[in-house]
Order: C-alpha cells, then structure tokens, then sequence
C-alpha cells in the first residue's frame, strides 16, 4: 500500500529525514512514534503528496507519489493536527462542503456524523465545539469518503481519555473495513493498542522498526518479575529456575496479592534507542 | 469547473454568518440609497453620492474581502484541507474571484437604481472592468499575507490609496495629478460623464496598465508563493 526507499529530506541547513525506508501492508496500522521535531509530519507530507523530497522513491496506492491523479487522492484520506475546519460553519456543512468534492453521496454526511457520534450537533457552528467534537469532525471528514488508505497525523493529541479511547475505536472500525492506516503519535500507549506495526524516528531516522510486542521482547534486558505480596511487601526476581521454585512457595503459603513479568514499554525502549523521550525532546540520562 | 462551483457555495454560506466581510459588501450600496433619497443640497453635482461611494466601493471591498478570505482560509489551515482534496489552486482562486465579483456586482445593481436606466449598463460595464483589478490585488495581498493580520496592515494602506485618492482629487489639483495614475481616479472619471463617447485614450490606457501591473503582480505572488 505504501511503500518507500531511501528518502532523504534537507531544509536549509537541516537535515529533516535521512534513508527512510517504509513497506506498508494494505489492512494494517502503522505507527510512526517520535519525539516532536522528530519528522513525523514531514513524511506524512511526503507520503501524501503535500511535499517533494530531495531522493529515494515513494509508491502510495501502487503509484509513484508524484503521478497520483484525482481519483487515486480521493481514495486517500488525511487528517492533520491542524484544525482545518470552517468555524463558523455547522458541523453538517463543514462535511457537506467536502462530500460536494469527493462526489460522495449527501446521505453519508448524517450517516458519518452519527458514526462519530455528533449527530446531536450537527447544525452547532464548528466554533462551539469542544477540542475532543472538533477531532471526531475532522475524522468523519476522512472517513465520510470510505479511503483506501488513511493518513493520522497525531489524532488523539491533547484529548481527554474518554475522547481518546472513541476515537481508537473509530479507527480500529476503519481497519476492520479494509482501510490501511498511516498514524503518527507520540503516545505510546496509543501505539500499542492500535498498531500492527511501529516505527521509532528519532532525528529523522528509523532506529528501529516492528511490532509493539515484539519489540518490547526484543528489548527486554531486565526480564525480571515484580511481586506485590499481602504483607504490602514487593519483591523483585529475576527469571530463573531459582525464583520458581521461590513463587512455587509463596503461592502455596497464598502470601501473593499480584504477580507481574516486568517488560519494557515502547517508551523505554525508544529511551534506549535514542536518550530521548517520547513525549518530548528533552534529552534524558538512559540508566 | 465543479470544484470551482462548492467553493462558491461555501464561501456563500461562509460570508452569511461572517459579518466583517458581509458588512464591507453592505455598507457602501446601503449608504448610496440613503445618501442619495436623504441629501439633497442646492449646486450638489447630479448623483454626487453614488459616483463617490461606487469608487470606494470598487477599490474597497473586493480587494479587502478577497485578500481576508484567502488569507483566513490559510492562517485556519482550511485551504491546505482543500488542496489535500485535490482541489486546485487555480479552481479555489477562480472560485474566490468570481464569487467576491458577483457579489460586488450585485452591490453594484444596488447602486445603479439611483441612475436613469440608460446609464445602467455602462455603469455597470466600469464598475465590472474595477472590480476585477481590485480582486488581482486583493488576491495578491492574500498569497502574500500569512495570516489575516498581516493581511489587514497590508491591504489597508493599498486600500485607502485606490479608494480616498479620487475622493481628495476632488479638493485638491495635485492629489489629482498624483491619483491620475490609479485606475479607481479614471474610473472616477468615466463614471463622472457616464458615456462611451466620452472615453478618453489615456483613460483607457491608465486603466489598462493598472490591469497588467496587477496581473503580473499576482502572478509573480503566486508563482513565488503558491498558496501555501
């Protein structure tokens, strides 16, 4: 479905992206996690269209990214982390103005409105919407048009948690018709409920690349197990032959109140790759 | 072409409920009317009022509405949606263009009722030819502007120019020797003996190359900027 080679991408005086290698499957969500400034939303353009790159190859749809008609964009849908929307526009025409050029039927703009579940504000200006209604506008705009291919560019950032869980739910719907995902984020948690696959950017390179679970394993140096025993006591084991028979006799006294293998998150993991954050681009101190 | 046809659609629906651009399509043909049936002071030249407002209306609201439209859609991000839409630059300009002339002409019908009926078509056919010029500049602001900020401190002074100069060039010789070159102070002109034989060769060429140094200055605009 998306499929790049080697693309390079230089500001003046930056270097922004450096041999980014992609090969995205059709039915799947990737995930591109990076601390902001990373370059995220600069492939995203790339890949949609929006900018040139300075080498390397860009197929989306099967097509170089360059010769995409009309008709392979209206199979594409984008929703950036800017707002775009009409404020003082109600929500229905906001959509119908979209509908009118992606030659979708009018129907599909109720029907899309209630999916994401502003049917009740359908004729409220945009204006007056809260943060959390203005991302469900933008995404029934993408998804009013059924794309083959669906671009993210941080979908859920600074939603509450409510807005944010409708919203993945929302999106794993779209995966379940058929729809190939594209999302960036820099939310981790995000990552690993929704995507197949995930790509770590950090400086505008791809340290690492798989997906969630097995790159957690394949990080997971510590492979220690946390214990919370009802004496409120917490013990730490490392995994051997030795702490089994150790959890054989505390389960067996019933001493254990919970029992956990300690693996690393996404977040860890790309701490371990970069020394930065995910969540920002503050350098931290990997111990 | 059916592109072109949503954005007017939208830009309709868009000014109904956006009242400082409304407000600058309204303003000038509401106080001709009431100028015009409300004054009347002995020696006043015949349709004083409707000559003076049809100028500052012409170098007023197309060019301001055109240049705050385009600059809002940019500093709202609404324009870069549209292109991912793959609507064109050029059918989102067009869409613009002809919607802001429109509705001016409409404004401009408004005006004309005040005129004796065989006036109407060529003062029609001048306020036409105006409004086109203001639309490239105000079009050219637009491109220029990043957000709509920087579009009022730029269309400002342009606007005061092409619509106060005609005005003072009343009172004063100089201020008309210096307006004499903008296209509103020709119009100014045409409208004052209201006659296509009365057209003058250098009013024709002023206007003229008014529209060429607007069109190369949009094209240039466009070319070093797009719409992004």
């Amino acid at each position: 479905m998306i499929r790049a080679n080697s693309i390079c991408k230089n500001f003046p005086g930056k270097q922004v992206l450096s041999g980014i290698d992609l090969d995205i499957k059709p039915g799947t969500i990737f995930g591109l996690l990076g601390p902001s400034g990373a370059g995220k939303t600069t492939l995203i353009k790339i890949l949609t269209g929006q900018l040139g790159f300075d080498s390397g190859d860009v197929r989306v749809l099967d097509k170089d990214v360059r010769t995409l008609t009309g008709t392979d964009k209206k199979q594409i849908g984008i929703m950036m982390d800017n707002h775009g929307i009409y404020e003082r526009m109600s929500c229905v025409d906001n959509l119908k103005i979209f509908a009118d050029i992606y030659q979708v039927d009018q129907s599909k703009v109720m029907t899309t409105l209630t999916q994401v579940g502003l049917a009740d504000s359908a004729k409220k200006p945009a204006m007056k919407l809260s943060k959390g209604m203005r991302a469900r506008l933008q995404l029934a705009r993408v998804l009013m048009i059924s794309p083959k291919l669906l671009f993210l560019d941080e979908p859920t950032s600074g939603l509450d948690p409510m807005t944010m869980k409708y919203i993945h739910k929302l999106i794993l719907d779209c995966k379940a018709s058929g729809c190939t995902i594209f999302l960036t984020t820099h939310n981790m948690e995000e990552a690993s409920v929704l995507c197949d696959e995930v790509a770590l950017l950090n400086e505008g390179k791809i340290v690492d690349r798989g997906a969630p679970e097995d790159l957690c394993r394949r990080y997971n140096h510590q492979k220690t197990i946390n214990i919370h025993l009802k004496s409120g006591e917490d013990i730490e084991l490392p995994h051997s032959e030795k702490s089994a028979g150790e959890i054989m006799s505390l389960m067996t006294q019933g001493k254990i109140e919970t029992i956990h293998s300690s693996e690393p998150t996404l977040e860890t993991v790309f701490i371990e790759l970069t020394g930065r954050r995910l969540e920002d681009s503050e350098e931290v101190k990997y111990a | 072409m059916r592109n072109i046809g949503v954005i007017i659609k939208k830009q309709i629906k868009d000014t109904l409920k956006n009242k400082t651009v409304l407000i600058q399509f309204v303003m000038f043909p509401v106080l001709t009317l009431i100028f015009e049936h409300a004054i009347n002071i002995p020696d006043m030249p015949e349709l004083f009022f409707t000559k003076l407002f049809s100028v500052m209306y012409m170098g007023m609201a197309p060019l301001t509405a055109v240049a705050s439209i385009i600059a809002e859609e940019k500093e709202k991000n609404t324009l870069r949606v549209l292109t991912m839409a793959n609507v064109k630059a050029w059918e989102y300009l067009a869409g613009i263009g002809i919607y802001v002339w429109t509705i001016c002409m409409a404004g401009a019908g408004v005006m004309a009722t005040t005129l004796s009926s065989g006036d109407i078509p060529f003062y029609l056919g001048v306020m036409a030819a105006g409004f086109l010029i203001s639309i490239a500049i105000g079009a050219c602001i637009g491109i220029i502007a990043a957000n709509q900020m920087v579009a009022t401190s730029l269309s400002l002074p342009v606007m005061l120019v092409f619509s106060f100069m005609p005005m003072l060039a009343m009172f004063n010789d100089k201020i008309e020797k210096v307006a004499g070159i903008f296209y509103t102070q020709q119009i100014r002109e045409l409208l004052g003996c209201m006659t296509f034989d009365g057209i003058k060769t250098e009013t024709m060429l002023v206007v003229a190359v008014n529209a060429l140094l607007a069109l190369i200055l949009f094209f240039v605009a466009f070319k070093r900027k797009g719409l992004e």
